[in-house]
């Protein structure tokens, strides 16, 4: 497996863009920040986009760009997947797919065009000209047209930012098939942390043009100090699960750190491993194992941090096993319930706040 | 009356050869102007421009100049080529590419900016290299910008007069094209002549930009 490492400076109008990071050598690692942060210049130079960037940029053996020299786009075996999707529209469908697997990098070895129509669903569309496409059905093109060039390397800028609900609907599942089957690792620029919780293994933080943090993706979403960074209401916690038992009444019964969750029905199979993410908002604490209650999700754990934000609002992280999840509640329920860290506490979680596009699919190690 | 085809096969064959050489030409500078971000662009835009606007006396007289045997250029010209570039027709070529300049590069240039560099990128990125990019991207997107430049350059040659005048003269074969004969035939009244010729330039013209204006609705990639 290949490893990007990035020493880079850009001047940009507004601040200066400089990253030093080694990238984890597979999976999908999130570029992750708030727009404006200088991300998709950020793609654009590990692409060879960028000519003004200075310093190095190496892949595997590779190197890409130093002070002797600079290996042209065209000459990276990248993949690019544009926010704006860039189909020639000149060409059909299948005349975009055509151009890429002309120009793969060895021919024969790239996935097999049938493979990738049919993962990506585009069979219908392969005589259509692109202009007449949908938001969805144009960036499952542009993702196929990537993907055919056999790329070593696949850069995301935000594929999903123009669509609407129903388009990122149907394009979550195709990134994560990418991600789980194509085998090489991935970089994706988003702002929307959602995206990020359900695809992404590892994250980097950007902020003017700086990294603020990296890491694993479950670490540093579940971090109370990123609250501000990620918005209270995008704060949450990412729990590892398997799949128990699909029931009749239309729910799935998950376990994750012993401990029982039930979803509305997720299409995957028992024993199947799953990555659920719950927001902090949607979770309320308790002293005691809560009685009479219409929630499903009742979580015990032990409180171990308790995190003071100016304004009314408290985030709570409790260990649930090894994981760790948050709750965010008002000051006043704090000191009327006393809380104290090392204190044990039940969080619950109400079944349908666990929402399915929140969910995705873990691959097996 | 016999009409006199001459002039017009003389006029269709400058208007021809200069259209060809002026796309060969138009399109690299056209492709630079498009994406160079130096300040030198701007000198060039005008330099370019300047047929636009200077009367085809003056810029006839400057090429007569400079076509001279007695000049530098006039001179090399001669030794290499063995002809004089005044009152031919290879000078009546090189002074219609050099006037009819703006009509080949304004196109292409703003169809170029219009397709900008994004499609270019996304076909760098797939693995083309920069030939590659222009031949199979930008090319095809450019076609309307091409067909455009084609006519505009095609017809501003065929209704050249006042360069010719200078630089070339009245010289059956060589130099004498239509709106040249035309005009000799008025100063010597021969009506019916210039009538004829006059009138199958019309019809050939309109005919042609008809053509042209009737493809163009059927283009399929259109920029802006």
């Amino acid at each position: 497996m290949a490893v990007l490492s990035l020493d880079i400076a850009l001047q940009l109008p507004a601040f200066r863009l400089r990253v030093e990071h080694v990238f984890a050598p597979a999976g999908l690692t999130a570029i992750f920040g708030p727009s404006g942060s200088g991300k998709s210049t950020l793609l654009r130079v590990i692409a060879g986009l960028e000519p003004g960037a200075t310093g190095r940029v190496v892949f595997g053996s590779d190197t890409w760009q130093d002070h002797r020299g600079f290996v042209p786009p065209h000459r990276r075996g990248i993949g690019y997947v544009f926010q704006d999707a860039r189909l020639f529209p000149h060409l059909s469908v299948a005349g975009n797919l055509a151009y890429a697997e002309k120009r793969a990098r060895r021919a024969g070895r790239q996935p097999d065009r049938a493979q990738v129509v049919a993962a990506l669903g585009l069979g219908g569309l392969m005589g259509r000209r692109t202009a007449g496409l949908s938001g969805g059905e144009t960036q499952r093109v542009a993702m196929a047209r990537a993907l055919l060039s056999d790329p070593r390397l696949l850069l995301m800028d935000e594929p999903l930012a123009a669509l609407d609900e129903a388009s990122k609907a149907e394009i979550l599942p195709c990134i994560e098939r990418i991600r789980d089957e194509v085998g090489i690792p991935i970089v994706y620029v988003s702002h929307a942390v959602a995206e990020v919780a359900r695809l992404a293994d590892n994250v980097v933080m950007l902020r003017a043009g700086a990294i603020t943090r990296s890491g694993a993706a479950a670490e540093i979403l579940s971090d109370p100090d990123l609250a501000a960074a990620l918005g209270v209401r995008a704060m949450g916690s990412v729990l590892s699960a398997s799949v128990v038992a699909q029931h009749p009444d239309g729910l799935t019964e998950l376990v994750s750190e012993g401990q029982t969750l039930f979803l509305p029905t997720i299409g995957a199979a028992v024993g199947a491993p799953l990555r659920v993410r719950i927001a902090a908002q949607d979770v309320i604490l308790s002293r005691d194992r809560p009685q009479g209650l219409s929630a499903l999700n009742i979580l015990e754990g032990t409180l171990i941090e308790l995190h003071m934000g100016r304004g009314p609002g408290v985030i709570a992280k409790l260990l649930v096993g090894r994981e760790a999840l948050l709750a965010r509640i008002t000051h006043r329920s704090a000191e009327a319930l006393g809380l104290k860290v090392g204190m044990r506490c039940y969080a619950v979680a109400k079944s349908v706040s666990v929402a399915q596009a929140d969910v995705g699919m873990l691959r097996a190690p | 009356m016999p009409i006199e085809t001459g002039p017009l096969l003389l006029t269709l064959k400058l208007a021809s050869v200069t259209t060809v050489i002026l796309l060969l030409v138009g399109t690299p500078l056209a492709w630079w102007l498009a994406h160079t971000p130096r300040r030198a662009k701007s000198v060039v835009e005008a330099a370019t421009a300047l047929p636009l606007v200077l009367p085809p006396t003056v810029l006839g007289f400057y090429l007569l100049i400079f076509f001279s045997p007695d000049s530098p250029l006039g001179a090399a010209w001669l030794r290499v080529t063995g002809t004089a570039l005044t009152f031919s027709f290879q000078g009546l070529v090189v002074a219609s590419v050099i006037y009819s300049l703006p009509f080949t590069v304004q196109p292409l240039q703003a169809t170029f900016e219009a397709i900008g560099r994004a499609p270019l990128e996304a076909a760098a990125v797939i693995g083309a290299s920069p030939l590659d990019r222009f031949l199979t991207v930008a090319s095809p997107m450019a076609l309307r910008g091409y067909l455009t430049a084609t006519v505009l350059s095609f017809a501003h040659t065929i209704g050249e007069f006042g360069v010719v005048l200078m630089v070339g003269g009245n010289i059956p074969g060589q130099t004498r094209v239509v709106s040249i004969a035309v005009f000799e035939n008025v100063e010597t009244l021969d009506y019916a002549q210039a009538h004829a010729l006059s009138a199958v330039l019309l019809v050939f013209s309109f005919a042609v930009l008809l053509a042209v204006y009737s493809i163009n609705r059927f283009f399929p990639v259109r920029l802006r």
